[in-house]
């Protein structure tokens, strides 16, 4: 009979870290964004408490201007799954006036849903949230801890972070903090891809090449949505082929040209890529420390 | 896919970033954006090479001031392995990093300048490497292009280190030297045309080489019971699944048990990953085991083969390396973590400071400062079931937190 040791040694570190959170915390939830690497960390939760269902909830930060496929396609995973499912608007809190939408040519409520995390956090007095994000994916998110300590007003401090040994995660708090955790934290794009493809798993259609409505800014492909995407006269929108390597809100995504129809030839398409998977998030270009910066602030 | 964690430490004159770089560029692992970033970034400090460490020191404090602070960790992937590369600074207000960062790798490279030799910190890096029971080191005679690429200076430099070889507690270690120039790319991942007198693996082919087995300590199987998986439904009416992650050697269905600290003993039921059942748990999987008895086992406990125990006592001596601006004294008290169980622990004596540039022991102190590295005695409240560092890594480590900050302040590797 069959012996573990094939397992991926990235999943059997993934499942520790899930499972932590939910012996050494009271309030832990998962973040979930639709994304594939949210959607990642919910097969290994259930992974790491079957055949019991995951003993926490999931909560969306909705900016209200995520894409149309992934909020179907949460909604299914959710319905699926049996799971709780939370979700917080980035709208209330520009109604509620703690937050101003942005406006001019690069408007992105990216920026905005820090405003609604740390209310969502202090509404359900989570203590843990489990997040998606990757050491590998931006140069500050390189320095984070898997068990990463925020203080009453969910900053970061970067350059006060509790050391990490061995597996040892040290998930102590006083009230009022919380704890962010990052289970795929040694994963990289290719691993996430390269495991969505073993687990054959689901994820939203946007992922793979289809046509859409698309303008050029800056170099980078924009999706054309006139409610959401502020676009000047001059720029021109063109049906093009593409399709989106990173999901996040709609008007700080951009699209890649790709014919890559399904998960084996997106797989091919990234070993063969010559641009990081970030290069395509317009909330990075801002300056050179953009991520470090919104860290600081609470952004998960 | 094999996952190698990789621990290096150095300053950035000894060539690291640019190692690193190297390794990166030559496994066509930088995409053109963050070359680009890297080329952008040395240019606006007016540097007519491509300085790495901009791809790697991740924080406006690291790049203002040109250093590393923290780990960092970089990440690429040959057709045989991912490699994780946890890269410290080297200097010795750092110890508390390299500490961190060689306690998750299995192998570690050592850089050395060839124009300097082994130096004080040479001795540190080498000490630390040591001390953390890291299988596989390599020492990297770097900046070989700067000395003509002297087989002379390497073997000077070989031998020098040969000779901190003999002084080293933990003598398994597989020590391999490599010659190389990251900056022209010799012998890191393609072999050199300027060295025709060394005939040994590039870096890369040394790493990509490295046996899994080989590099883990293996030991006794340990598996400390993380959470217990109670599904209550109608299916699983009565399922009660210890999950956990098994550390040191194998465990099998029909494996004779032991429940620590109640000493129950049991037999190994099932074996679940998810939804599959197994035969053998194998090193450093996270399993659900369940057994034949129903009997109460919780988080913290450890399930043991009945022939193997570990040692259970509430005292011990360890080897710490101090990582708080508080300091360590004695008569204090702290929150000592082991695997998945908490204990407080007092510390008993000082017993003495140890240098780690291995010019011996200072048996004076009795208070760590950040950064020291000592061997403490201490006693606790309940008793652990811990074996020593050097036949578990797992098993044998620990950490202290502070119980006003809740910050982690301690590491320690269990000596008896």
């Amino acid at each position: 009979m069959k012996n573990t040791s094939q397992i991926n040694p990235l999943e059997n570190e993934a499942i520790y870290i899930i499972r932590e959170v939910a012996a050494q915390f009271e309030k832990p939830v998962l973040l979930f964004s639709g994304g594939k690497d949210s959607i990642t960390l919910v097969r290994l939760a259930q992974k790491a408490f079957y055949p019991a269902k995951i003993p926490f909830p999931l909560m969306h930060i909705d900016t209200g201007h995520n894409f149309p496929e992934t909020i179907a396609f949460r909604d299914a995973l959710v319905e699926e799954l049996g799971l709780d499912l939370i979700v917080r608007h980035v709208q209330e809190s520009i109604n509620q006036g703690k937050v101003k939408e942005e406006s001019g040519k690069y408007a992105s409520r990216n920026a905005l849903q820090t405003t609604t995390l740390l209310d969502a956090i202090e509404e359900f007095k989570f203590d843990a949230c489990i997040g998606g994000a990757r050491r590998d994916e931006e140069k500050a998110r390189a320095k984070e801890r898997i068990f990463s300590v925020r203080d009453d007003f969910g900053q970061w401090d970067e350059k006060n972070q509790r050391p990490e040994l061995f597996d040892l995660l040290n998930g102590q708090i006083d009230l009022g903090q919380n704890v962010r955790v990052f289970p795929i934290s040694n994963w990289t794009e290719l691993d996430v891809w390269s495991y969505i493809e073993k687990e054959e798993m689901e994820i939203p259609s946007i992922y793979f090449s289809h046509t859409r409505s698309t303008f050029i800014r800056d170099g980078l492909i924009w999706s054309t949505n006139d409610d959401v995407v502020y676009r000047e006269a001059d720029e021109v929108i063109e049906d093009r082929i593409v399709r989106f390597r990173t999901v996040g809100d709609m008007s700080c995504t951009a699209a890649v040209l790709s014919h890559a129809v399904d998960i084996a030839t997106v797989v091919q398409e990234i070993r063969d890529s010559s641009i990081s998977e970030r290069g395509a998030r317009i909330d990075d270009k801002r300056s050179e420390a953009a991520m470090e910066k919104r860290k600081q602030q609470g952004y998960f | 896919m094999e996952v190698l964690k990789i621990a290096t430490a150095g300053s950035v004159d000894d060539g690291k970033s640019t190692l690193i770089g190297r390794l990166l560029y030559d496994t066509k692992s930088l995409t053109n954006d963050k070359l680009e970033a890297i080329e952008k970034a040395s240019k606006q400090k007016g540097f007519d090479y491509l300085d790495f460490s901009f791809a790697t020191d991740g924080l406006v404090a690291e790049r203002e001031q040109g250093i590393t602070i923290d780990v960092a960790h970089i990440y690429f992937s040959t057709q045989t392995k991912s490699y994780i590369i946890a890269d410290t600074p080297g200097h010795v207000e750092y110890t508390r990093n390299m500490v961190t960062g060689a306690s998750t790798s299995q192998a570690a490279i050592v850089l050395i300048d060839a124009r300097k030799g082994v130096i004080e910190q040479t001795n540190r890096h080498f000490f630390i490497n040591n001390l953390l029971r890291i299988k596989d080191v390599i020492v990297a005679v770097n900046k070989m292009d700067l000395v003509d690429f002297s087989e002379e200076t390497y073997n000077a430099i070989k031998a020098d280190f040969e000779a901190l070889m003999d002084k080293r507690d933990y003598q398994d270690q597989t020590i391999t030297f490599i010659p190389v120039s990251a900056l022209k790319g010799d012998n890191v991942v393609h072999g050199s045309d300027k060295m025709p007198w060394y005939n040994g693996q590039t870096l890369l082919e040394h790493l990509e080489l490295l046996d899994n087995k080989d590099i883990y300590n293996s030991g006794t199987p340990r598996f400390p019971v993380q959470y217990v998986v109670r599904p209550k439904t109608n299916e699983f009416h009565d399922f009660r699944g210890y999950a956990g992650k098994i550390y040191g050697g194998e465990l099998s269905v029909g494996d004779d048990i032991v429940v620590l600290p109640s000493q129950t003993k049991s037999k190994i039921k099932e074996i679940y990953f998810y939804d599959q059942k197994y035969q053998t748990a194998s090193r450093r999987s996270s399993v659900t085991i369940t057994l034949e008895n129903d009997i109460n086992v919780s988080r913290g406990d450890m399930i043991v083969k009945e022939n193997d125990l570990p040692t259970i006592d509430k005292q011990f001596t360890a080897t710490i390396c101090w990582m708080d601006s508080k300091a360590l004294r004695a008569g204090e008290k702290y929150v000592l973590q082991h695997g998945v169980n908490k204990v407080l622990a007092k510390v008993d004596i000082v017993n003495h400071k140890i240098n780690t540039d291995y010019s011996g022991v200072n048996t004076e102190a009795n208070s760590l400062g950040m950064n020291d590295i000592a061997s403490v005695s201490f006693k606790l409240n309940k008793p652990i079931f811990y074996d020593a560092f050097k036949s578990h890594r797992t098993n044998g480590s620990f950490i202290l937190i502070d119980t006003q900050s809740n910050s982690t302040v301690g590491a320690g590797f269990i000596q008896k």
